[in-house]
């Protein structure tokens, strides 16, 4: 039988075991100081938000509030996806078309979108539609960088040798392109989700009528940091439970290809 | 035509394109204002935004907004920088702390953290302090990971060689670890610079008192268009230079690295 002592030590040689006991930890620490040093105006102890988590739920408007949010992420990543696939075939399969809007398309990249938010909301109006559309405007852009990358990276050879056994255009398109530009597809495709997520989530903050925007804004105007951090924990949660289903999308679909 | 006048012709050709584009677009702009009636409370007439952005930098009334900004970049850029190298240096140390904070810090990284905002705010109020703090943590985040990356992984023969040829830890560290690492830590720099950016601005547009995000969304609910479009041109500028620079800097540094 091994002292408590030793076993303890054993156990914090794995690194996922002291990954836990950091989080642990943190918790602790922040349960401390909210419970004796920090006005209860502004923190909640971790306890009192996870034993309060149903009363956001139970909140008139939260679980459609979370509906909605929902709703527009969806949307808006299917529709970043079509647009990025469509733009990225568009631009990437012509070499003078990479040319000359590739610089565009990155510059347009590199600005920061969110000066242009009050615009969206001016076009789109205040509802779901204007959240949708600033989710697009961040999420389109990683897929249709990443298409054209797997468009431009398939090995002149694969090419040569298609076409020297006969292969139409299409079949080229079909049999040697697309294949290549799955892995690239799918990084782009967690990079878009990213981008939807930052999107929706700072369209709701600024102006929201029935989002989680709308209810972040009046737990914090109503000093109730019980809740306020219940709901950001379940969006945050929200966010790493699609990170991980598209991650995961990634792995799954490259792992045939190996350089 | 030879193949190296065609490859000289096609750079010119693409310029031509890109121009056309910008031009076809501008036109557009204009002839939607004054022949389609677009209400000007949606899209306000080119050169009236053209003339105010003239004025806005004419006057000079730009400037306290923009030293509002900068600042705040400047103090969460200052701070993610320090903290993000020190404390991924410490840990790419040992491979037993890279196994347990590596994942740590990603996962967090791939939250959007700008969800914090209402707390940051809460915390810090709506003056600059709540824009530093959360430019500061976002931006951390890279920066942090790109330094363990970039000391963590140093190839352990280049380490032993050194070692094997009576490197100290000063040598070890001056002429192996950090010419390896440096490259990649100017990548997280320019990452977390441009995410700094992005949320400095994103705070200041859903919560300020101040700062050029706070100005456009100003002269938004005052339904002061041209004026908002010009300083929309104005910051998207600003943003464009300082990414260039930055990347210039970063392109600079890993030359002399």
């Amino acid at each position: 039988m091994t002292p408590p002592a030793t076993r303890l030590r054993l156990a914090l040689r794995r690194p996922w075991v002291a990954r836990i006991g950091v989080i642990v930890l943190l918790l602790l620490l922040w349960e401390i100081a909210a419970r004796w040093w920090i006005d209860p105006m502004f923190l909640a102890p971790p306890s009192r938000v996870f034993m309060s988590l149903s009363t956001v739920f139970e909140t008139r408007g939260v679980p459609a509030a979370l509906r909605i949010t929902f709703f527009e992420l969806a949307v808006a990543f299917v529709l970043s996806v079509v647009i990025g696939l469509v733009l990225g075939f568009a631009i990437g399969l012509q070499p003078f078309a990479r040319k000359s809007f590739m610089p565009i398309v990155l510059l347009l990249y590199g600005t920061p979108q969110v000066t242009i938010l009050p615009l969206f909301i001016l076009y789109f109006g205040i509802g779901p539609a204007s959240k949708i559309a600033f989710g697009v405007s961040h999420g389109f852009f990683p897929i249709l960088m990443m298409v054209v990358a797997g468009v431009q990276n398939v090995k002149p050879i694969l090419l040569t040798s298609a076409r020297s056994m006969g292969a139409s255009r299409w079949q080229v398109l079909r049999y040697v392109i697309f294949p290549h530009m799955i892995p690239s597809f799918f990084t782009g495709m967690r990079l878009a989700m990213t981008g939807v997520l930052l999107g929706v989530l700072l369209a709701e903050l600024y102006v929201s009528t029935a989002g989680i925007g709308y209810f972040t804004t009046l737990f914090t105007q109503n000093f109730d940091p019980t809740r306020l951090l219940g709901l950001i924990a379940v969006l945050a949660a929200m966010a790493i439970v699609l990170n991980e289903i598209v991650r995961s999308a990634e792995v799954y679909f490259g792992r045939w290809h190996t350089d | 035509m030879t193949p190296s006048e065609r490859k000289r012709e096609k750079p010119l050709a693409s310029r031509a394109v890109q121009i056309t584009f910008l031009v076809v677009l501008i036109v557009l702009w204009y002839l939607a204002t004054t022949r389609w009636k677009v209400s000007p409370l949606l899209l306000p007439n080119p050169v009236l935004v053209a003339s105010d952005f003239w004025t806005i930098l004419r006057t000079g009334e730009f400037i306290g907004d923009l030293r509002v900004t900068l600042t705040e970049l400047a103090i969460a850029f200052a701070i993610s920088a320090t903290s993000g190298v020190i404390v991924g240096y410490v840990i790419s140390r040992s491979q037993y702390r890279i196994r347990v904070f590596e994942p740590l810090f990603s996962a967090i990284y791939s939250v959007p953290i700008i969800l914090f905002l209402p707390l940051y705010v809460l915390f810090f109020g709506l003056g600059p302090a709540s824009k530093i703090a959360l430019g500061a943590t976002i931006s951390f985040f890279p920066i942090a990971l790109n330094t363990i990356a970039g000391f963590g992984y140093v190839d352990k023969v280049l380490v032993t060689a050194a070692r094997s040829m009576g490197a100290s830890d000063v040598q070890l560290f001056r002429y192996v670890l950090l010419p390896a690492a440096f490259p990649i830590i100017l990548t997280g720099m320019r990452m977390g610079f441009t995410v700094a950016l992005l949320s400095i601005i994103g705070s200041e547009t859903i919560a300020s008192l101040a700062g050029l995000g706070h100005r456009i969304v100003h002269l938004a609910e005052g339904m002061e268009m041209a004026p908002m479009f010009a300083y929309i041109v104005f910051v998207v500028a600003i943003a464009a230079i300082l990414n260039t620079l930055v990347s210039a800097l970063e392109a600079r540094g890993r030359r002399h690295g």
